[in-house]
Order: C-alpha cells, then structure tokens, then sequence
C-alpha cells in the first residue's frame, strides 16, 4: 500500500492540518489561550530585560565619557607615585585634574556623629564630561574654592546635618556647602557602601591623614582633545605604569568594564525570569496534558474516518503552535512595557540614564522563544495523540503499552538540555547551570512523588465515616481525571520559588547578624600607628571594652612565585598564574601561634622563624588554590623595597564570616617585626549607645583610625538588601502572577472534566450549597497540599543553603511561610471557586449545551 | 458478482493486561460480501459482532487469518495504510454517532473529503445534508442537535466519499422507534442510489431481516449464515 502523499497532496494536506487545528480551536480557545498566556509573563520579563539590556549598552557607548568624567584617568595606590610615576602623568599632555581618595572616620561637630566614609579630595577642572550633581548645584564648584566640603546627601540625612555646618576630616574643619547626588560613573547602590565626601585637594595636607603608610588612592585626570593623542597614551604608557603598579583607563575601558558588570545584573534577572517561564512551561504542558485526554475521542474518530497519525498530530501541533505564537507576541508586547519600567526600578544600580528603545532584536528572540519552548513543553503531552486507535470509536480500549519510550526519552533530554544551555547562557558556568537545572528536576520530581504520594494515601485512608459533602471532594483528589498532580507540581514549583526569595534574603541578614552574637567581637579599629597603640588600647579599657585581638598589619607586593613574574606570567599563560595575583597588594601579619578562626588542613605550621633557615609562610587553602600554588612552593615578596624570599608551609582554612582580622598570607614570628607596619584592634561593644561614645572619643583623639562596627555593616546591608529586595520581588512577581495563571487554566481544565459530574449531581437534586461545599473541599485540599509541598522544598533548600554555603544554623521565618501558605492556599479555593460558579448558577441542560 | 470483502479463518484473540490470560473473541470466521449487497451480523451481546466490524473495517489488527477489502489485503498494512483504505473505500455510521464536537454539521461531513484533497468539499457536503434533511442546520454544532439529526450528519458523513462498502455499527440503537424508521430508510435509501455495499452490525432482528445477507455469531464463531 502506498501512503506517500504526491507533492500536489502535500500542500493540500498541510491546508487541511492547519485548518482543522484552527476549526477545532474554536470551542477551546478561551481554554488554549489562558494556557498559553501562562508562558506570556516568562517572555515578557525575557523581552524587557533584554530590550532594556540593549538599551543600556547604546547608552554606555553615548553616556561613555560621563562614565569616566575624563578622556583618560591614571591612577593607583600612593606609594606606587613615585617621582619616577609623577613624571609619566605630567609628560601625558592635556588639561590635568588630581583627586586623593582614602576612607577615613569623618566627624559631625554639631551632631556629635561619626562615620566611615570615602573622602576624595579633588583639585582641577574634574569632571570634564558630566556634572558633580549638588544641591545647592553652584556647590559643585564652589567647594574646590576654600575650607569646604561636599558630603553625600543620604549621610546628612541620616546624621541630621544641613548645609552651612561643619565636617571635621582628620584635624582640619570644613564647611559644608553642598549635599553631593551624584558623581560621574557612581550609583546609588556604590554611595550605600561608600558614601563620599568631596573636600579640596589644597587642605587634604591639613587633615594629618596623609602619613607614611596610609592606604590613599591617587588619580588623575586627563581632558585630551585629540582622540590619537588618547591611543597614542594608551599604547605607549600603559606597559610602564602597568609595571609601577599604576592603572591607565581609558573611556573604552570604562566602557567595558561597565557593560560587563551590567550584563551579570540583567543575566542574574534574566534567570529569575526564565524561572517564571519554565513554571509557565510545565503549566502548559500539564494543561494540554489533560485537554490532549479530552481529545482522544475526536482523535480516534479522524483517525477513523482516514487520517494519519502523523495529520492527527500537526493539527494539535499547529493548535498549540498557533496559541504559542500568540501568547509570546502578547508576552513580547509585555515585555515592551516592562522595558519603561526597568530603568526606574534599577536607576540604584546602573551609572547612567536610560532611555527605552524598542529592541527588535530582542523581541523576535523573545517571539520565537516562546514558540520554541510551547511546542517542546507540549510535546510530551502530544505524543499520546499519536497511538491513539481508531477503534476507539466502538469501543473504549484502554491505551496499548505506549513503545514511544524513546522518543519521550528524547524530548526529555531536549528539555533538559535546553533548560542548561539556557541557564548556562544567565549564569556563565556549565557545571553550576548543570546544578541549577538539577535543582528544578529535583523539585519537579519531588512534587511529582508527594502528588502521587497523596492520591494513594487518600485512596488507602480514605475516611469513609465523613459525610457525603467532604466524601466527594475527598474523593475528587484520586478520581479518574483528578487534577492532583498537575496543581501539586505547578502551584507547589511557584510556591517553592517564592518562598526561597524571601528566604534567602532572611539568610543574609541572619548570617551577619550571628556573626556578632555572643562573646564574639562586633567592632574593628584600623590604621593604628605605632605610637597610637598604647592610648588606643587605654581608652578602649576605660570604655570597659576587651582587646580581643591587637594586631600588627604589613602591607607588600608578591613578585615571583616559582621564579616565575608578572611579565612572564603574563607573556605565558600556560604557567597558571594570573595577573591580579602580582598587581594586588597583600595586607599580612605575623603571630606564633594560630587563632580560634584558623586550622591547618595542609602542611606544617612554624611559628618562629629560625635565624638562617628558611621563611615558611601559611596560605588559606581558598587563596592558594586560587592563585595555583603548592606546598614548598616559593614565593618572592616586596615588603616596602626589601625583597623576602619566603615557602609555602602550610595551607589554613579560616573562617572569613567574623568581625575580626584574618588574613590570607600569615608569617611566623621574627621575619617582618621591624617593616613599617600599623595595627587593628578588635574588640566589643555592648550598647549602641555605647559604642557610638566610644567611637566618638577615638575619632576626636585619633582622626586617623578608621572604625569599622557590626551596626555599620548591618544597617549597610539591609539598605542595600532593601533596594536589591524590591527588584527581586518585582521579578518574583511574574513568577507569582504566572502561578496564578497555570492555577487558573489548571482550575479551567479540570472544570471540564468535573462538570459532567456536577451537572448530574445537580440533577440527582444537590443543592448548589453542597456542589459548593464539595469543590471547595477539592481546592482546599489541593491548595493546602500543593503550597505546604512547596514550602517544604523551600524550607530544604534553605537547610541546605544555611549550612553547607553560609554554615549557619537555620531558623525558619515561620510568619512568612504561614503568610505565603495561606495565600496560596485561598488564592486556588477562590479562583477554583469563582470559575466553577456556571456550574452551579445555571440549570444543568443549559450548562451542559453551553459547555461542553 | 464478485467480491468486496472476504473474510478467511479470522481469529482475534485479546490478551488480559493484568491475568495475562488470552481471551478468544472471534473463532476461524469465513464470508464473503459480494459489491452491491446488504448484509448484517446479528448476535448477543458480547458474541462478537463489533469486533469483527472492527476488524473488517481495518480499525484493528487481526489475530489470524485474513481479510482482503475491494482486492487490499488488510493483513501486513500498518495504521497509516489502513488511514488511506478507510478514506478511500470505506464510510462508517456508529451507534453513538461519533462527531467531533467542536466542529458544525457541515464541517463535519467535509473531513472525509478535505482528508483526499476534494475541491469542493465543502458544495457535495452541503448537498449530502440537504439529501438527510438537514440543509437548514448545517452550522449548527453537535451539542444543539438531536439524536436523530446527530445521526443524519452522521450518515451524511459517511457516504460524503462515496466508499465502496459502508459499516453500520447498531445505527439506530440510541434512537426512538420513529426516529429508527427514518433513518433506517434513510441508510436503506442512499445505500440503493450509491450503489455501495452496506454491512450493519444489530441485535435488532427487525433491522436484520431488511438486508440481503445475514451471519449470527455466538460465542465469537458462526452459528448460521
């Protein structure tokens, strides 16, 4: 028998596939289109996240000078500015700006507060592209013109300071004439962690914080009309500055480096927006799931009146293709919205102003995306389509073994897959986007087991005593046609994914918060000179505060390992070393013995350095595998000009998480005791109030010291977490709305299959009351298992998280989980039961010829 | 005459998924239908009867033997082969009507002939249901039909590509007695003006008796012909 169609036919027959899918949608098609609205949200947050991407990329490239604020900035620490640097930056031509940066302890006279800030200290035209926005704006330039200072306008606010008080920086008063907005090339998340105070460069000598040995960035800038002259710099300077420890950045740099850091912020928001899709994914395939078993019949019938299981097939392909297609045109249309918003709910953290362009780019991927991944989600789903008998039509036979195994095996593989590659494509890294895609299998077998799990406890323990009304809703869960599993998995996922937003945001909080809990030390005082020690360690005595730790900090520069240098390195890349390993400056200690943060995991630790021997020196295991080094390995430092051959002793592991010192280089006893050095102390306050006090006594005695306390960091970070929050739960929004839109076809899909029976219950004489009581005893079931199995996936994750990445003990939010819990749980009764009203508002022939 | 169908020593034996016991449906049965005929097979419940339309109409697979429609074996060819001889010989008329429901009347008489690529499916369906008397409800949807007329689309449908041989499985089995007349002449009528051969599977003896040829089964196997 011949079954190939002749070209002719072929088009004839594709024809009838497509309009059969388009005559047969019909009656469906408010059903097919909320299914594939599920997947609209996912494309939207895709499309406008990567609309607004592209925007943001053209307004780098425009805004790129505003960036830098220069056509060329050199700079570096300040003992890298030796005569020899100086010369360089002076012989560079153009118009020259100078700015010192350094954090120091600033002091509010009138207030009495104190704070760490980032004082900059500017002489010159700076910036030459963008402003320095004040309030007043004459501000901007009026600071540079005498005694006088810019500070960062949330700082005043939050110290109750008002233009025309005065800021004392190190030893010297400035009057404040100007709350500082911006910076060129800083956001709003940058000032958080490093607020600014801008003072001039002339009256920095009078601060008394430009000592030997104090930790002070300097930077030039350049204003270079001629491009040529800009490359010609670049090309002829940077290798030497490079060797000096001096950086060389151009607006190309500046440009760079800022689109790749922004890339990683749209990546991570790109991935929370996948997640919403994939739950759209599985909502759609779950629906079409149970709409396909609806179908068999009108299958069985075509294929009995002559077509093909493969004409069978395309016509449900074409239908969910066709749906597809318009739920991510909408979703792209979204998505073009969202865009408007996007530079709003992120202006914290992006350097320049965006505005939106449409991205036809991205809307076509976002398009084509959508139709990709509603055809490959349907699919497992379709395939039942195709091994349906046309006996069925005489009779109802129970579906053969299904051989296509293999071909569900292969759409499997696809999905997973594509669902790595994708991730891979947000998260940078196979191996952790392997993990990530392992996870939602992981969830999504997990809801699969407790759906499954359910429907036969409530079979084997069913409570036959109850009454009739809780009896059938009961009975509803494990019933032919039951929509347990579909709503477990898909309202469980998003409930998962919810939850563990908020929980891990409670888990950062947590994890600093610990950190300073019990007889652990909550306050760091740093730059101690020498001479500073004794009255530090005085006053801090007189505050009856205890010195838990006092210790000496040397900064140098690593210069070979192995015999092998910067350059070498560099010029070789086979060898393993990389070049932020020579470029960065190392701050180590020396101590004897090893303390409570620390244990050797490798190698020996000599505390005591014996004259003529060797120097042994102890790495954290971390640092060492990062910068390839091994046990016995040599290393070269450059402690202040003298060179110190040193070998790798042993490896440590520390604990990182607490306020105190730890240190990624450790010498024994003996070696560096007469280097220049400074000291930390640490120590422990027990009130606010307190330690507010004591900061204050420090501050006005020492201007140099720099404080860090547990309050700073906390209140830091829950600013920052605070502005990160409202964009993770913007984005946790669509993960929401499309649950509540799987929810709502989940709900659609099963009122069709319920309604044959309600409208016979109705007819046997129910009340509405008790079809009523019946459906929200379903719903209530379904609701309450699906968010407590999503609950429980969050909560293990969480376990996980706190102690394997954080190694804090974990403690749930017990308010938010019952919160979380009891929405999802009212949101499926109410939708469940708002949907299902026809059932019981109409009389049962109408329902039924209207429906079904 | 010669024949259309010609059925030797068929046998179909379903194996129970769950006992793996064989359970033995039809037992070496032997006829032949000659082209032009009507011919029934009457029998009890559960002698068999549906199966072997089934089986004859190349909806299922058969165990042993063979069955050759219109000079096609139906024994070696797979779903898709047995599509095309559906659509090509053979038209169905089923107790439960079997109409897709979400298509209209008309829609629903053109699939056999949109399935061959027919130009004007669409002028010959609404002819075929002006023929059973329905030309004023060709849109109108299964659901807001009665069993009667559902059945009436049903037969137009069923003669829209003229088939060779026509299955009637229990066509007036959900219908009134009066409704079961007209449509019984109505079945008996388009049959004679087609010139197709007609097999009806009843346990209405009545109905039997109108046709040229009768078989009964019991038990899966022919106890008279």
């Amino acid at each position: 028998m011949d079954t190939i169609v002749k070209p002719g036919r072929l088009n004839e027959s594709w024809r009838w596939v497509i309009k059969m899918a388009w005559k047969d949608s019909r009656r469906n098609r408010t059903r097919l289109f909320i299914f594939i609205l599920s997947i609209a949200l996912g494309i939207a947050a895709l499309v406008g996240i990567n609309s607004f991407k592209s925007s943001l990329v053209s307004e780098i490239n425009n805004q790129a000078k505003e960036l830098l604020g220069a056509d060329l900035a050199i700079g570096g620490q300040s003992k890298s500015f030796t005569e020899e640097a100086y010369k360089f930056t002076s012989d560079i031509p153009g118009e020259k700006s100078y700015e010192s940066s350094f954090a120091s302890m600033i002091y509010f006279p009138r207030t009495d507060g104190t704070r760490l800030m980032n004082v900059k200290s500017l002489k010159g035209a700076y910036p030459y592209y963008g402003i320095i926005e004040t309030d007043p704006p004459e501000a901007a330039d009026q600071f540079k013109k005498g005694q006088f200072a810019l500070v960062d306008e949330s700082v005043m606010l939050q110290y109750n300071v008002a233009v025309g008080d005065d800021v004392k920086v190190g030893e010297t008063l400035f009057n404040i004439v100007g709350k500082l907005k911006k910076v060129p090339g800083q956001t709003e998340i940058g000032t958080t962690v490093a607020p600014v105070v801008y003072i001039p460069l002339d009256y920095l000598g009078g601060t008394g914080l430009m000592k030997k040995g104090s930790r002070i960035n300097q930077t030039v800038y350049y204003k270079i009309d001629d491009p040529n002259e800009v490359a010609e710099t670049d090309e002829g300077f940077r290798k030497e500055l490079d060797e000096m420890g001096i950086y060389l950045e151009t607006v190309e740099d500046r440009k760079r480096d800022t689109g790749r850091a922004f890339s990683d912020l749209a990546d991570f928001l790109n991935l929370v927006a996948f997640v919403a899709l994939l739950l759209g994914c599985i909502g759609v395939s779950s629906s079409v799931f149970v709409y396909i078993k609806e179908k068999i019949k009108t299958v069985a019938i075509l294929r009995c009146l002559g077509a093909s299981s493969n004409q069978v097939f395309f016509i449900f392909l074409s239908q969910i293709a066709i749906f597809g297609l318009i739920g991510a045109v909408i979703g792209a249309a979204i998505g073009v919205f969202i865009q408007g918003y996007l530079p709003v709910l992120l202006q914290d953290f992006i350097p320049v102003e965006v505005n939106s362009a449409i991205s036809w780019v991205s809307i076509l991927q976002g398009v084509f995306l959508g139709l990709f991944i509603s055809i490959l989600f349907t699919l497992l789903p379709l395939l039942k389509v195709r091994k349906v008998a046309p006996l069925g039509v005489i009779r109802e036979i129970v579906s053969k073994k299904s051989d296509s195994w293999m071909l569900s095996g292969i759409i499997y593989t696809i999905i997973f897959l594509f669902v790595w590659f994708f991730s891979k494509l947000q998260i940078g890294e196979w191996l952790e986007a392997f993990f990530f895609t392992l996870g939602i299998v992981a969830a999504f077998i997990l809801l699969t087991l407790t759906g499954k799990a359910v429907i036969w406890l409530v079979r084997k323990f069913f409570p036959k005593s109850v009454g009739f009304v809780w009896r059938q809703g009961m009975a509803n869960l494990y019933r032919p046609n039951n929509q347990t599993l579909t709503l477990v998995v898909t309202i469980g996922l998003g409930t998962a994914l919810i939850s563990s937003l908020y929980s891990m945001q409670d888990l950062l909080i947590q994890q600093i918060t610990i950190s300073g809990e019990g007889d652990r030390p909550n306050m760091v005082l740093f730059d101690i000179q020498t001479p500073q020690i004794k009255e530090v360690q005085e006053i801090t005595l007189d505050y009856d505060m205890p010195i838990i730790q006092d210790v000496p900090v040397i900064t140098m520069t690593l210069k070979e390992i192995n015999g092998i240098n910067k350059y070498q390195a560099i010029s070789d890349s086979t060898l393993g070393y990389k070049k932020w390993v020579y470029n960065r400056e190392y701050r180590v200690t020396y101590r004897e013995k090893l303390i409570s943060s620390e244990k050797i995991v490798d190698g020996k630790w000599r505390g005591e350095y014996q004259e003529g021997d060797s120097v042994f020196i102890s790495i954290s295991k971390g640092f060492a595998q990062g910068i390839n080094v091994n046990i016995g390995d040599e290393i070269l430092f450059n402690v202040q000009g003298a060179l110190i051959k040193t070998y790798v002793g042993s490896f440590r592991e520390v604990d990182w998480r607490r306020v105190q010192t730890n240190f990624l280089v450790l010498f024994p006893k003996g070696v560096l005791e007469d280097a220049p050095q400074f000291n930390v102390l640490v120590t422990k306050t027990t009130s606010g109030d307190y330690a507010s006090r004591y900061q204050q006594a420090i501050v006005r005695n020492f201007p140099n010291i720099s404080i860090i306390d547990l309050g700073l960091i906390l209140s830091t970070l829950e600013e920052i977490l605070g502005k990160i929050s409202f964009v993770i739960q913007f984005m946790a929004l669509f993960s929401i709305a499309t649950g509540l839109l799987v929810l709502l076809s989940s709900v659609i899909t099963s009122k069709y299959q319920r309604i044959e029976e309600n409208v016979l219950l109705r007819t046997l004489g129910a009340s509405k009351s008790q079809i009523w009581k019946i459906l929200f005893t379903e719903y209530f079931m379904l609701g309450t298992i699906a968010s407590s199995a999503g609950l429980f996936i969050s909560m293990v994750g969480s376990l996980l998280l706190a102690k394997y990445v954080f190694e804090i003990p974990y403690a749930p939010n017990y308010i938010s989980l019952i919160g979380v819990f009891l929405i999802i749980t009212s949101l499926t009764v109410i939708i469940g039961l708002l949907n299902s009203r026809s059932v019981t508002n109409n009389p049962p022939l109408q329902v039924i010829r209207k429906e079904v | 005459m010669p024949s259309i169908l010609s059925v030797s020593d068929l046998s179909k034996i379903y194996t129970n998924a769950h006992t793996k016991k064989d359970l033995k449906i039809l037992d070496q049965i032997n006829f032949n239908i000659e082209k032009g005929a009507s011919f029934s097979i009457v029998g009890p419940s559960g002698s068999g009867k549906t199966t072997l339309l089934g089986l004859c109409a190349g909806l299922d697979q058969v165990t042993s033997g063979s069955i050759v429609l219109n000079d096609i074996k139906l024994d070696n060819l797979n779903e898709d082969q047995l599509a095309k001889v559906r659509n090509d010989h053979v038209g169905f008329v089923f107790q439960n009507f079997q109409l897709i429901p979400t298509l209209t009347a008309l829609e629903n008489v053109m699939i056999p002939l949109e399935l061959r690529g027919e130009k004007n499916a669409e002028s010959s369906s609404k002819d075929l249901l002006a023929r059973v008397g329905l030309s004023e409800r060709m849109i109108h949807y299964p659901v807001q039909m009665s069993g009667g007329e559902q059945q009436r689309v049903s037969i137009a449908r069923a003669f829209s590509n003229n088939p060779k041989i026509l299955f009637a499985d229990e066509p007036t089995g959900n219908l009134d007695e009066e409704t079961s007349q007209s449509i019984e002449e109505l079945l008996f009528q388009i049959n004679k003006e087609s010139g197709t051969t007609l097999v009806i599977v009843t346990h209405d003896l009545e109905l039997a008796a109108k046709t040229d040829h009768m078989i009964r089964l019991k038990g899966g196997k022919i106890i008279s012909n």
